[in-house]
């Protein structure tokens, strides 16, 4: 049996992160469709539905709901290991079904949206990222979100954070 | 509004009364599901004889880790706590003057006035969370009485009542008392013949008649029973005037209006029933409990870069999240209680199932606002003690103090609690303006008082903690079955704890429940090598 055994060392090392590939396709798609409750049994509040609403402007909705993680700037925050991604200048958002995926069904940490947004408000903000904070000039369509339900693709993978 | 009534079946019936009950019914069904059980603590775990020398590395210094800790080394683990920031608790916080909240984008500094608090993660613990309570006794914590329930405070719906707050009392007192009018309406058109016996019936028609103060006519109207419930225009008192005068009732539709059954419903669960406890003084005096017993063997500010296994034990590669130094920990067994936000970007040689139960776990998200204001309004002004006021704002809610009631000076009020979209919004905006949205929001309470007697406040968003980005887990039924065996399973010489690998998720009470089962499991495997 061995007792602690510590190495420091005062280098600084450049971390590699191996991130492991996801297993594709492990949720059920019903799943994303799920309402994202917080369980009956957690606390919180109260129950019942927020008024609050959510503007149908991609920036607008993007202030509203996403700079709460991926920041104002959206340049993401925290550091490798401990990170949001950066929706900024991020060549994943090239391909306009990636973050769409994500908005139906979540990814990592981040939970689905679709409880919270509806299909126009999805492709609107989807819009407001690709084309203001990246240059991609397609654009996202709610018949886009339709055939991604239908297709049921797994959730893409990347070392990119949480 | 029978017109058309069709005789339901007896299944109609008890979907009905479960719908009049509140949560009475619901809580029957949540307790065929699972969700509603009692806790499954039966006691602290009975661990002993660890093979001499045998070590635990523990990641995480929260309540699972240190819990974990505490116990191993009672059982003759040596132990070892390696944790991210440079304090202990997690989620079991508690913000007061003084102190510093570090978001990501943003720094505050805490201006409350000494003694005043506010707890930004857990804040209340139901009466039969049984293993909080137990080591909250056996660590020395002194539990108050937390006023979960106070028919005195507000609800509030933009679309009920023209905006202006209402008495929970009034409301759910109206909910009651027209709901049986419409039921013993129904029974006496027979509309329910088939679905109940005539002796039923007429005990269903007296307990309506009793239960929801109607009168000689079945009817829910202003009368002195009504008062009794509900309140009064002038209450009673002594002398020539102290007849009481009752007020009148809303109407029924005014009173769907509220959807008052939201918070009848809420109450009505398990974890929301009376009665409730805080620690006096803050939540992190658990924290700060346990640290007591197990803080020597905490290294802080150690952020883990990877984990590695093999037949021999566990290394834990880190920087040291200060000086830059990196170093590796090593030890025969490891409880890795870090959460799965932050679990899954890190490097960590475990099963590839393991690793996709960590990548499906997606996590809610908070906000806790604390409000400090000069003086306790809210109880001189409006005679309310403890309990929240509730709205379909952002905010979600305001909890009102229970501790230090009747005392002069500032008082710090929660000023808002959202899940859902209410914390995205609220988390997105800079920590001035969360404070100017609550008391926008919040004044529609105590409109006379809100804002003037306002003095500092600070907001803590779970989505912008460095060390967590969220919240806690949210599981659906369907990542439960594809993942959660999968995900608390020990794993070579590791394992996993903390809420995200309970059904008690968000709870105190699964974080240490979890880590009790874990530690009992690598217990077990260690002496079976």
């Amino acid at each position: 049996m061995k007792a602690f055994d510590e190495h420091e060392s005062g280098n600084t090392v450049l971390l590699n992160f191996r991130m492991a590939a996801l297993l594709s396709g492990t949720l059920a798609f019903a799943a994303a469709l799920a309402v994202a409750s917080p369980g009956l049994a957690q606390d919180r509040p109260s129950n019942g539905a927020s008024t609050v609403e959510v503007s149908d402007e991609g920036r607008e909705i993007y202030e509203q709901i996403c700079q709460s993680c991926h920041m104002p700037d959206a340049k993401g925050g925290g550091v490798p290991g401990a990170m949001f991604p950066a929706l900024a200048g991020n060549p994943r958002l090239k391909d306009k079904d990636y973050g769409s995926i994500i908005l139906l069904k979540g990814r990592g940490g981040m939970p689905w949206f679709t409880d919270i947004l509806t299909r126009p408000q999805i492709a609107a903000v989807l819009n407001y990222v690709r084309g203001h904070f990246n240059d991609y000039q397609d654009t996202v369509a709610v018949a886009d979100l339709d055939r991604i339900t239908t297709a049921n693709p797994p959730v893409p993978d990347c070392n990119c954070g949480h | 509004m029978f017109d058309h009534f069709t005789a339901p079946t007896r299944r109609d019936l008890l979907s009905m009364i479960g719908k009049v009950g509140g949560g009475a019914a619901m809580y029957q069904a949540m307790t065929a599901l699972g969700h509603a059980a009692e806790s499954q603590f039966t006691g602290p775990p009975q661990l002993t004889g660890a093979r001499p020398g045998a070590s635990v590395l523990v990641l995480g210094a929260g309540l699972a880790g240190m819990l974990a800790a505490y116990e191993l080394t009672k059982a003759g683990y040596k132990v070892q706590i390696l944790e991210l920031q440079g304090r202990v608790g997690g989620r079991n916080m508690t913000l007061r003057g003084g102190d510093t909240v570090t978001e990501l984008g943003s720094v505050q500094k805490v201006g409350f006035a000494p003694g005043n608090y506010l707890n930004p993660g857990p804040w209340r613990i139901p009466y039969h969370h049984r293993t909080v309570l137990h080591y909250c006794k056996e660590l020395g914590v002194e539990l108050e009485p937390f006023m979960q329930s106070n028919h005195n405070t507000f609800v509030h719906r933009k679309a009920a009542f023209g905006g202006k707050p209402q008495r929970y009392r009034d409301l759910t007192i109206d909910w009651k008392g027209h709901v049986a009018e419409l039921l013993g309406k129904a029974l006496n058109a027979g509309a329910l013949d088939s679905a109940v016996t005539a002796e039923d019936k007429a005990k269903l028609l007296e307990a309506m008649r009793s239960w929801g103060v109607l009168d000689k006519n079945m009817a829910y109207t202003k009368s002195e029973n009504v008062g009794e419930q509900r309140g009064w225009e002038r209450p009673p008192g002594g002398g020539v005037n102290g007849a009481p005068i009752p007020n009148d009732p809303f109407g029924l539709s005014e009173t769907l209006d509220s959807k008052i059954w939201d918070q009848l419903g809420f109450f009505a669960e398990h974890v929301m029933q009376t009665s409730m406890f805080q620690p006096k003084g803050g939540m992190d005096r658990i924290g700060k409990a346990f640290q007591a017993r197990v803080g020597k063997a905490i290294r802080f500010n150690t952020r883990i870069t990877k984990i590695a296994q093999d037949e021999s034990g566990v290394t834990a590669s880190w920087t040291d999240a200060l000086t830059g130094a990196v170093g590796e920990t090593k030890a025969d067994w490891m409880v890795c209680t870090i959460p799965a936000t932050v679990l899954g970007q890190i490097d960590v040689q475990i099963a590839e199932t393991k690793k996709a139960a960590l990548k499906a776990l997606r996590y809610g998200n908070s906000v806790k606002i604390g409000l400090e204001m000069k003086r306790r309004f809210w109880e001189t002004e409006d005679a309310i003690y403890g309990g929240s006021s509730f709205t379909d704002q952002a905010i979600g809610m305001i909890g009102y103090p229970s501790y230090r009631c009747f005392s002069d000076g500032p008082a710090v009020l929660l000023g808002a609690y959202p899940f859902g979209v209410g914390a995205y919004v609220l988390a997105g905006m800079t920590p001035e303006k969360r404070i100017q949205a609550a008391l926008d929001q919040g004044s529609v309470f105590h409109p006379a008082h809100y804002k003037s007697e306002f003095s500092n406040g600070a907001s803590l968003a779970w989505s912008r903690m460095p060390w967590i980005l969220g919240c806690c887990a949210t599981w659906t039924e369907e990542s439960r079955a594809a993942h959660y065996q999968d995900l608390v399973a020990m794993d070579g010489r590791i394992v996993l704890a903390g809420e995200h690998c309970s059904y008690y998720g968000c709870w105190q009470e699964g974080a240490l429940l979890s880590s009790l089962d874990a530690i009992a499991r690598l217990h077990q495997r260690a002496l079976a090598v």
